[in-house]
């Protein structure tokens, strides 16, 4: 957990509540639970699209805020044939009924009271059309109103969801990485076994079978590649011994071609190993009968025996290049269990030491083991082929 | 000076927290007045089930006069007038009917107070919400002071209560939160009143060692010491020390002490250790790394106050207006509003104890400042000084006539409740004093009224005792 930024004598317990806040803010963005989130994640869109779920009282709200539409009262007038003459006093009305034929000597009053007439009548329907519009557009106000209404919520819940289904691709995300990462460690301890014997038969190596070169004298860098339980178990990588400088290694360009070098091995036989550069002195013996003793029990081939007085050459005490890397991974060894091929020699000795050799000469298989996860335990670089043969 | 204490019950075995402050209270100022408990014989506050017997005993060298109960609570009739008065418009008599559904209805003992209550200088009622004190601060008029223990629950809103508030004596708050409370609903900021609290009797030298071998602790825990509730926010704790170890990254324990009305959650970082002595409490709270006070509703947690006397922060439940105050006006705690906040706060606490370091300094500080028990004694003695020399200012409000009783005027109690303003009284006013930030030498108790004050403007150092009596406490620690 980070520290926190107040640093005096007397703390405000104010501030410290707000970094709170502010570490929760950033945290988790909104302050959900991972149940909440969950729970929300488990509801079921369909329930909200039923358009009886999605009511709810928010729209019987905005109606009770809003009263129902009356009509205004709108001004008018009623203008019948008779209109122009009336009065609410009888005579006055008599008179007026009396004097009508000479009022029409004079103009003819029939147009204008049709027109009257008609526009009073047009009053009224416009009147009741604008009445019935204005309460369609109420009614349609609500609908409106709910739509938006459901439609937030939708919205709201997609983006739940889709903040949910992020997450659970993350999760899944590394959960798949990690099986990957699982895979590959795992492969590296499978020590590939044919099902048949080869119809030719192995070419003669001078090498001894891949037991026996576990203990020490392994030519090939890749062999020390060992399963080492998960990362999690391993040493911490500040407590291990320093990688050796860069530059005391052969540069990459001297460095014989990994496929030209396996090729040639399998190919002709090797020279006899006094005629190659003197090897750097084995660790004491009895270190190597520990080593010895936690290995299974196997038969070295003859080949094996010839060639382990030579690699315990007596009298050559200084360390060449690459001795210190080959004691360290030794240790690592011993520390951290046998190898690949240590682990599954019980299968190997049961299919004969010929078989181990053939398998441990099959390059498909070593190079799984080489993946392993991508990442050497010193950090070393597993696609640099060169690196076992210089410090050889 | 002869002081009466009228609580609702009272003895030893009695643990409430009203009723601890009144015992607390009692043998406290029976070194400076005669003092005499007026009680019921009930000790269930419930039932109210006569239970001890009527008459005169004696308790830790205090006299104490018990009355009987004329009738045990009926919780079908309680529950049904406490939803008509808390959530419906309703009349005065509605009130006192619920009233006296609550109980302790103690005739004898308010009769006692009517006659005599001469013989007393001040009567001190403790918690207004109790037939008792409604009726015997009736009784006694101008010799009464209240001491309201009042949380904001609904009880508050009746309309009883606030010509209580307006005619008592003297009125000794817990809290600032209460005292502002108080005064909203009442408009009584012309009674004389004091944020007091009580303080406690914590040992200068608590074993947590002795503690953690007798239950078997090991490792760093935070602490819960009170009754195991929904109602005190226990359900709603085990929740979130749920998610506190689901999410991992922590390693405390959550060690619960006290009588549990719940289902304890099943886990092997959550103990339960039953009721506990005083010792063994002590000595917990001393060993571990917090305290947790997790309940909504408190006028003053003495178990927060006690943790701060032995310098452990506390985590208490923002929803609480009064624990958060406190907290915040100590510097001596954190708060949580939420699930996340609670994690993080237990985190910080845990991981950074620098952090829990000064808080606890800062509460111990807190709690010898403001809660201690010679502050305590001289702010209770200096206000029976202070209204013994006044005449006082407003007599008690009768209660309206047969008619108005029965007027359904009264608004539904929840809805005044919910009008009253929230939140923690970061400045504790006339009493309290915000804690600076930058390190200055501790604040010192201020004087309620008319403190002279240095031509620094700043107040004087309390100096105890004006007329001889305790020593001094201002500088004693």
């Amino acid at each position: 957990m980070p520290d926190f930024n107040v640093r005096a004598d007397s703390v405000n317990v104010e501030q410290i509540m707000e970094q709170i806040r502010g570490r929760i803010r950033e945290k988790r963005g909104v302050d959900y639970t991972e149940q909440q989130i969950q729970d929300m994640a488990a509801v079921k869109l369909e329930k909200f699209l039923d358009p009886r779920g999605v009511r709810s009282d928010l729209l019987a709200q905005f109606r009770r805020s809003r009263p129902p539409y009356a009509p205004p009262e709108l001004p008018n007038f009623a203008f019948e044939e008779q209109t122009l003459f009336e009065s609410h006093r009888g005579p006055l009305r008599l008179v007026r009924k009396l004097l009508n034929p000479l009022l029409k000597l004079f103009f003819n009053p029939n147009p204008l009271i049709q027109a009257l007439n008609i526009q009073s009548r047009l009053n009224t329907m416009h009147a009741e059309r604008e009445a019935r519009n204005e309460a369609a557009r109420h009614t349609f106000d609500s609908l409106h109103y709910e739509v938006l209404h459901n439609l937030v919520v939708e919205t709201t819940r997609m983006g739940i969801e889709v903040k949910n289904l992020t997450m659970k691709v993350e999760s899944l995300t590394s959960r798949l990485e990690f099986n990957e990462r699982r895979a590959r460690a795992l492969e590296s301890v499978v020590v590939y076994k044919p099902t048949e014997e080869p119809s030719t038969p192995p070419v003669p190596d001078a090498r001894p079978p891949r037991e026996v070169r576990d203990r020490g004298d392994r030519r090939d860098g890749r062999d020390q590649r060992e399963f080492r339980g998960p990362r999690e178990n391993r040493e911490p990588r500040e407590n291990r011994e320093p990688r050796e400088p860069r530059e005391q290694r052969e540069p990459r360009e001297h460095r014989e071609p990994r496929d030209n070098r396996e090729s040639k091995e399998s190919r002709e036989p090797r020279e006899p190993r006094e005629s190659r550069e003197p090897r750097e002195p084995r660790e004491p013996r009895e270190v190597r009968e520990n080593v010895d003793a936690r290995l299974p029990e196997t038969t070295p081939p003859p080949a094996a025996e010839g060639s382990a007085p030579a690699t315990a050459t007596p009298g050559v005490t200084s360390e060449g290049p690459g001795q210190r890397s080959r004691r360290r991974r030794r240790r690592r060894g011993r520390r951290g269990g046998g190898s690949a091929a240590t682990i599954m020699g019980e299968q190997s000795s049961a299919a004969g030491p010929q078989d181990a050799a053939t398998s441990a000469m099959n390059g498909d298989v070593e190079d799984a083991g080489a993946g392993d996860d991508g990442d050497g335990p010193d950090g070393s670089d597993s696609s640099d082929p060169g690196r076992s043969d210089e410090e050889q | 000076m002869k002081l009466a204490f009228v609580v609702q019950r009272y003895g030893l075995a009695v643990n409430g927290g009203a009723e601890l402050h009144a015992r607390y209270i009692a043998e406290r100022l029976s070194r400076h007045a005669t003092v005499e408990v007026l009680t019921t014989c009930a000790t269930d506050y419930v039932t109210w089930r006569n239970e001890l017997p009527a008459g005169v005993a004696h308790v830790n060298g205090i006299t104490v006069r018990r009355f009987p109960v004329k009738h045990e609570r009926d919780p079908l009739q309680f529950g049904r007038l406490s939803d008509r008065v808390f959530n419906a418009t309703h009349s005065i008599a509605d009130e006192l009917e619920w009233l006296d559904a609550e109980g302790p209805t103690s005739p004898g003992l308010i009769s006692h107070l009517e006659k005599h209550a001469a013989d007393y200088d001040f009567c001190i009622f403790f918690s207004y919400r109790y037939w008792h004190a409604y009726h015997g601060i009736r009784a006694v008029k101008a010799r009464a002071v209240l001491v309201p223990t009042a949380e904001r629950d609904s009880t508050i809103g009746l309309s009883l209560f606030a010509p209580i508030f307006r005619g008592v004596r003297a009125l000794m708050y817990n809290s600032p939160e209460e005292r502002t409370m108080i005064q909203a609903l009442a408009e009584n900021q012309q009674v004389p009143s004091v944020v007091v609290g009580v303080g406690s009797d914590v040992p200068s030298n608590p074993v947590p060692a002795r503690f953690r071998q007798k239950h078997n602790i090991r490792g760093p825990y935070a602490v819960y010491v009170g009754r195991i509730d929904e109602n005190k926010g226990c359900k709603e704790l085990f929740q979130f020390f749920g998610t506190y170890l689901k999410e991992g990254g922590g390693r405390l324990t959550l060690v619960l002490m006290g009588n549990s009305l719940l289902d304890i959650p099943s886990h092997p970082r959550i103990r339960h250790l039953g009721f506990v002595d005083d010792a063994d409490k002590f000595d917990a709270i001393a060993g571990s790394e917090l305290l947790i006070m997790p309940s909504y509703f408190e006028s003053l947690s003495m178990v927060a106050l006690e943790a701060w006397a032995l310098a452990r922060p506390v985590l208490a439940n923002a929803k609480c207006d009064v624990l958060k105050g406190q907290c915040i006006r100590s510097n001596a705690g954190l708060y949580y509003e939420s699930e996340g906040e609670f994690v993080e706060a237990l985190r910080a606490l845990e991981h950074n104890r620098w952090i829990a370091g000064a808080l606890g300094r800062n509460g111990r500080q807190f709690y010898r400042d403001h809660y201690d028990w010679p502050v305590v004694e001289r702010k209770y003695l200096d206000m029976l000084d202070r209204i013994a020399k006044e005449t006082p200012a407003n007599g008690l409000e009768p209660l309206p006539g047969w008619m108005e009783r029965r007027k359904n005027a009264c608004p539904p109690a929840a809805d005044v409740v919910a009008a009253l303003p929230e939140g923690p009284s970061v400045h504790g006013g006339d009493t309290y004093q915000s804690r600076p930030t930058a390190p200055v030498s501790p604040p010192l108790p201020r004087r309620q009224t008319d403190e002279p004050r240095s031509p620094q403007g700043r107040p004087r150092r309390f100096q105890g005792p004006r007329r001889g009596g305790p020593p001094r406490h201002g500088g004693r620690r």
